[in-house]
């Protein structure tokens, strides 16, 4: 590829402004590409969450940018990402999206490799005596780090440390983890499904607090008062959005369950979770009950980690790129590993009314995503507007820009990263 | 040339003898199963018509429409599914769909759905349990879209009444990317 100066006047960084961004980022397949490049095989990419590859040879496919990769556990208990593709003749040596296995054989002409990644074996061996050696063809293989059960790969091996990336969103994470309620969250299904449009139009959109009683009407419609009144935030002021450097973002819709170990009392549990109250009270003390219900809906806040995933109140939302105006989502149902069933249970219940490509909310934002994309070619030269709540934005003590949830803070963070990790320099 | 039976080709390889096919058993003739195909075709029809309102009326209260994601379970109970509706869930949807708030409801493609591969899976004294294929076509935006699905329709009979109590529908890519919808499969 040619320097991205020489084919953009002033190079990428000019087409993102801070409160506004051209609508070439969404149209054109060259931004894609270098995109690719300079931040999918760049930073560090979510690839699986701990629970799906519980045992050793437990793996998942999964991808960074366009690139398929395999995510496993080896015996030693370690995770590793490895490039989907034998080094012979390029064939993928996995084409089972989950699974266990004790290594992986390529079906091409049998190269065999072990959960690490080691060639172990070339079928009809002396035709490579003097011309290849086995230990120098192992499975490509990338960097991988975890955090708080979230592994995360890269392609760049002198990449900083994962922690030093995500910076202060661990703090974030960190809550998000407590709906487990002391029980582990695990991922119990996913939906998936694609919108014909840019990645970044679903990047902005998990710290959109403004769509969200447009969009979803007919959702809000549907539930009980309790939850609608629980999600009734765009004229609370203490639902703010705080941007947490390095393009992470969190939005805080429900500010009382922020951190969900922190609980005076004073809140009504839901009435729809009656049953679930009742069956638990049976066996459990009542602060545990109270502290599994209050947790029902997951974490107060959706958290936006640039660039790919998602803890958005109580599942993970997963982008995937599949070119300038195709996106694959998956939305990945969390609940409590080794829980009450019915928790579980309620949590999927949950999960559907909502998400998925019949769910009540999903279609209606997929919807929306595709008009963006399908209105932004109309003059891509003319911006497209993050100003919202920038006359209103503070820095708190933490050091966090922030404003009110629904405004713009979570998008003019992502872009000002966008920016950085798009400019020549970085 | 001598024709060899299923059961000699399969002894030639030591494997054990198919169940022999029975042909013309004559189910599909029943006059319970009729009725239930009718019954199929016209709730496909409303489906189509996005008559929705008329649709879940062709369910018993207790009646289940549901959308697995993983092609085999049978537990939709503790499984994800695209959609797993009771009555109240179903009611909800209809509302949803038809009240105009939602914009994919609003914009959602015309489609056209053929119901056909009838099979007879079980007949009781008043149930007809039937599995067949459907290929839907919707068009939005001047895109064609297809979707492919596995139906089982149970079908209730009370007197003259005939209510649907079960429709699962498999879609072949359940548990790939089903891109998002706001019509009812």
């Amino acid at each position: 590829m040619t320097s991205p100066t020489s084919e953009k006047a002033g190079g990428f960084a000019g087409l993102a402004e801070g409160d506004r961004v051209a609508a070439q980022l969404y149209t054109d397949p060259e931004i894609f590409d270098w995109e690719m490049e300079k931040i999918f095989y760049s930073t560090w990419v979510w690839v699986a969450h701990e629970s799906e590859i519980p045992d050793a040879g437990s793996f998942k496919m999964s991808h960074i940018g366009l690139q398929p990769v395999i995510v496993n556990r080896d015996r030693k208990g370690n995770f590793n990402v490895l490039l989907n593709r034998c080094r012979h003749r390029g064939a993928s040596v996995c084409e089972v999206p989950k699974g266990k296995a004790n290594g992986f054989t390529c079906p091409y002409h049998s190269w065999s490799y072990s959960l690490e990644g080691n060639l172990r074996g070339i079928p009809y061996p002396d035709g490579y005596e003097g011309v290849t050696e086995k230990r120098d063809l192992p499975l490509q293989r990338l960097r991988v780090e975890s955090y708080n059960g979230l592994i995360f790969a890269s392609f760049k091996t002198d990449i900083e440390p994962l922690e030093d990336f995500l910076g202060d969103a661990k703090i974030w994470i960190d809550r998000f983890m407590k709906q487990g309620a002391g029980f582990p969250v695990k991922v119990q299904g996913e939906h998936k499904f694609r919108f014909n449009g840019n990645w970044k139009i679903q990047l902005e959109n998990t710290t959109d607090g403004y769509h969200f009683p447009i969009v979803h009407r007919s959702w809000m419609a549907s539930v009980d008062a309790e939850t609608a009144d629980m999600l009734s935030f765009m004229t609370d002021e203490s639902a703010v959005t705080h941007a947490l450097g390095n393009g992470h973002s969190v939005a805080i819709m429900v500010p009382e369950h922020v951190d969900l170990e922190e609980d005076d009392g004073t809140e009504e549990l839901q009435e729809r979770f009656r049953h679930i109250i009742d069956e638990l009270s049976e066996t459990m003390p009542q602060d545990q009950v109270r502290r599994i219900v209050r947790s029902m809906h997951g974490a107060g806040y959706n958290l936006n980690l640039f660039p790919n995933l998602s803890l958005s109140m109580s599942f993970f939302r997963v982008l995937r790129p599949i070119s300038v105006n195709e996106t694959e989502i998956q939305h990945m149902a969390l609940g409590l590993d080794g829980g009450p069933e019915s928790v579980n249970r309620e949590r999927l219940r949950i999960h559907e009314h909502f998400q998925g490509p019949f769910g009540f909310g999903t279609s209606d934002d997929s919807e929306a995503w595709d008009r963006v994309q399908r209105g932004a070619v109309a003059n891509p030269d003319m911006p497209i507007l993050v100003n919202r709540g920038l006359g209103r934005e503070v820095t708190v003590d933490e050091g966090w820009k922030t404003s009110h949830v629904t405004d713009e803070t979570g998008m003019r963070e992502s872009y000002a990263m966008w920016k950085r990790m798009m400019s020549d320099e970085n | 040339m001598k024709t060899e039976t299923v059961e000699e080709v399969a002894a030639i390889d030591n494997r054990p003898a198919p169940v022999p096919f029975e042909l013309g058993l004559g189910r599909l003739s029943e006059p319970l199963v009729g009725r239930a195909i009718e019954l199929i075709w016209r709730e496909a029809q409303l489906l189509d018509d996005k008559d929705y309102e008329a649709w879940q009326t062709l369910y018993m209260k207790d009646g289940k429409y549901v959308i697995p994601v993983d092609p085999d379970t049978e537990d939709f109970e503790s499984s994800l599914n695209m959609v797993y509706d009771d009555a109240r869930m179903r009611h909800m949807r209809v509302t949803r769909l038809v009240q105009g708030y939602s914009m994919s409801a609003v914009a959602a493609a015309r489609t056209s759905r053929t119901i056909s591969r009838f099979t007879v899976e079980e007949i009781t004294e008043n149930t007809v349990t039937l599995r067949s294929a459907q290929v839907l076509v919707g068009f939005k935006r001047d895109k064609f879209q297809m979707l492919g699905a596995d139906l089982t329709h149970r079908i209730r009979f009370t007197g003259d009444d005939a209510r649907i109590e079960l429709k699962l529908i498999r879609l072949v890519n359940s548990d790939s990317a089903v891109n998002a919808s706001g019509f009812l499969l």
